[in-house]
């Protein structure tokens, strides 16, 4: 999957992003870690995400320039990795395990629960900036099958009705608090991307 | 039951998270021994235990360390956490439960092999692991088991844990050793092999958690008594995991060499519904898949080989009668053609050329010609490629289309009858 990158947001991002000072204070400790800079770059990424929720072409500049490394060293290391979101994500990224023990469990029953409830297919995003859904390889707890995440929290032996129910509770939980850090055009934004995207 | 435990006692419900717990059963009791030993001491146990890695590999241990160059440059242990073999769940266990264990096997393996750091990759989606194993490491730096001179010995320690960040591929020792470096994970060609040249070029070793976490038991045993406890090369015990359709899904730990039909019967408590065997992945879905007549195996890396499979993780997958083994085929493609790094022609282009013959089957638009048409692309991914992920497509694959033939015959013809 080729996530797009680019455009009017990353100009408009370039403008004023920075990292907190909690941020900086990680990076300076994770550099200490590794005898070469780069070491600390997935680390960096990760914190930049957390930061500022994905990590748009401005963020990835923006780790470049903290860690003295190349534009393209970093995004070639971003777009390896699927954990590392290269597009604005919902505020619950629901991800259903559909490798082979979960699957001879009833994976698919609840792929097709949450595409019903949620009214998006795997690997897309609602437009509310509330859900990602997607159909994800082994999560590795397979004697617990059927399992998924949503964002960092593990569910096993999920059926299909204990199911609905958690996606009905993160819908209204969802309405309260709006969409995920970084979410264009949403007003719990960091910094430059508070404006960008629906424009 | 067959089982044996001396890894595993998630039954004693002690919260092992906690370093007081830890040390109140024993923890770190085999530090003291291991400075007894001295680090040719301590791999001259290893050696002596036959313990082969848990990674799936099975390459001797000792071995392994004993390639270190001994010409002064800085060393490096990298423990391989990176738990994503499909149907495998044991790493977790000692990660999320007992991760002492492991960091007891890194303190006393770094001191083996000279190592002043030491770097724990983990996949990036196990948050639980990485919290647990995070807290363990400050309560052990809290407490003066790691950094400078732990517990008075004059022995300097810094452990760390590096997140994943979603590849499979990081796994394969190189690949991972590339991602530590912040480069996308791509394996490295071989040799130079790690203990040469690892991680920033260091000489490295990379060792599975579950290795780690066997080494403060074999001390405490001695490494012959514990080699005794498997089958002949196949030292000790190991975690074995059953999943998929049975009644009793666990991980479990018994002696190598126990049969596998044992595991899945007496551990597993047998099929759900008390269907037949269709098939069985005996280690992750990168081993050749195994029929209900070759259950009788003994779990181990030598028997495993000899009926043309791998032990791989020892985490079994149980696929029972009735299963459409054509949407169980169609799994296994897609995650090696998602998990390619890319850098391979043959593994880049043949796991999707795989995937688009099982979609292709999946949907009633092949007939039995297709069933070739996979075997012919396996063999074209099979021994030309830089890393084993070609082939851990292409056997699982091939294994299908070989044994289970008539079976998929059958779903194909299924499909067919239902299109008309």
């Amino acid at each position: 999957m080729a996530p797009s990158i680019g455009g009017a947001m990353a100009e408009f991002c370039s403008d004023g992003l920075a990292f907190s000072p909690t941020a900086k204070a990680r990076v300076a400790e994770l550099l200490g870690r590794y005898p070469r800079k780069q070491g600390a770059l997935i680390p960096v990424l990760w914190l930049a995400q957390e930061e500022f929720g994905w990590l748009s072409p401005a963020v990835l500049d923006l780790v470049a320039a903290e860690l003295g490394l190349s534009k393209s060293a970093v995004l070639a290391t971003a777009m390896f990795y699927t954990m590392l979101y290269k597009q604005p994500h919902g505020r619950y990224h629901v991800q259903i395990c559909t490798n082979v023990s979960c699957y001879l469990l009833g994976a698919d029953d609840l792929v097709r629960v949450a595409v019903d409830a949620l009214g998006i297919q795997p690997g897309e995003t609602s437009e509310d900036g509330l859900f990602t859904l997607e159909a994800v390889q082994c999560l590795c707890a397979c004697e617990r099958a059927p399992t998924l995440q949503v964002n960092k929290k593990d569910y096993f032996r999920v059926t299909p009705a204990q199911f609905q129910q958690l996606l009905t509770q993160l819908q209204e939980e969802g309405l309260r608090l709006g969409p995920s850090v970084g979410w264009p055009g949403a007003d719990n934004c960091q910094g430059a991307l508070a404006e960008a995207g629906h424009a | 039951m067959p089982e044996k435990r001396l890894l595993l006692r998630s039954h004693l419900g002690v919260d092992f998270t906690r370093l007081d717990n830890y040390l109140n059963h024993g923890g770190f009791a085999m530090w003291k021994r291991a400075l007894e030993l001295g680090p040719d001491g301590i791999t001259a146990e290893v050696k002596a235990s036959g313990l082969r890695g848990r990674g799936g590999a099975g390459f001797p241990t000792g071995t392994k360390w004993g390639f270190l160059p001994k010409d002064g440059r800085p060393r490096y242990l990298v423990v391989n956490a990176d738990e994503g073999e499909p149907g495998t769940f044991k790493d977790r266990y000692f990660l999320e439960e007992d991760p002492f264990r492991q960091l007891e096997g890194i303190l006393i393996s770094a001191y083996a092999i000279g190592a002043h750091i030491c770097y724990i990759y983990i996949r990036g989606e196990y948050w639980n692991s990485k919290a647990v194993t995070e807290d363990a490491v400050a309560q052990m730096y809290r407490a003066g088991w790691l950094g400078r001179n732990i517990q008075g010995s004059g022995f300097d320690l810094d452990v760390y844990v590096h997140s994943g960040a979603g590849a499979y591929i990081c796994g394969e020792e190189t690949a991972l050793i590339e991602s530590i470096e912040g480069k996308p994970g791509m394996p490295r060609l071989k040799p130079p092999f790690p203990a040469n040249y690892g991680v920033f070029g260091y000489p490295t070793i990379v060792n599975n958690t579950e290795t780690l976490a066997a080494v403060p038991v074999i001390l405490e045993m001695g490494g012959a008594a514990w080699c005794d406890l498997g089958s002949p090369k196949n030292g000790g015990t190991k975690l074995v995991g059953v999943s998929g359709h049975v009644k009793n899904p666990g991980l479990f730990e018994v002696p190598m060499g126990t049969p596998m039909r044992e595991i899945i019967y007496d551990l597993g408590g047998g099929i759900l519904d008390d269907k037949e065997i269709l098939a069985i992945i005996p280690g992750g879905s990168s081993c050749p898949f195994l029929t209900k007549d070759e259950i009788d195996v003994p779990m181990d890396f030598d028997g495993l080989k000899a009926v043309g499979s791998m032990l791989g993780t020892a985490c079994i997958t149980v696929i029972a009668e009735g299963t459409d083994l054509i949407g169980v085929m169609g799994r296994v493609a897609k995650f090696y053609q998602h998990e390619s790094c890319g850098q391979c022609t043959p593994c880049r282009q043949g796991t999707g050329w795989l995937h688009a013959i099982v979609q292709k089957l999946d949907a009633g638009a092949a007939g039995e010609e297709a069933i070739d048409l996979l075997v012919d692309a396996c063999n074209g991914i099979d021994g030309n490629t830089i890393c084993a992920h070609g082939e851990a497509a292409a056997w699982p694959i091939r294994s299908i289309c070989k044994k289970f033939r008539p079976q998929l015959e059958a779903a194909i013809r299924q499909r067919a009858a239902a299109a008309a």
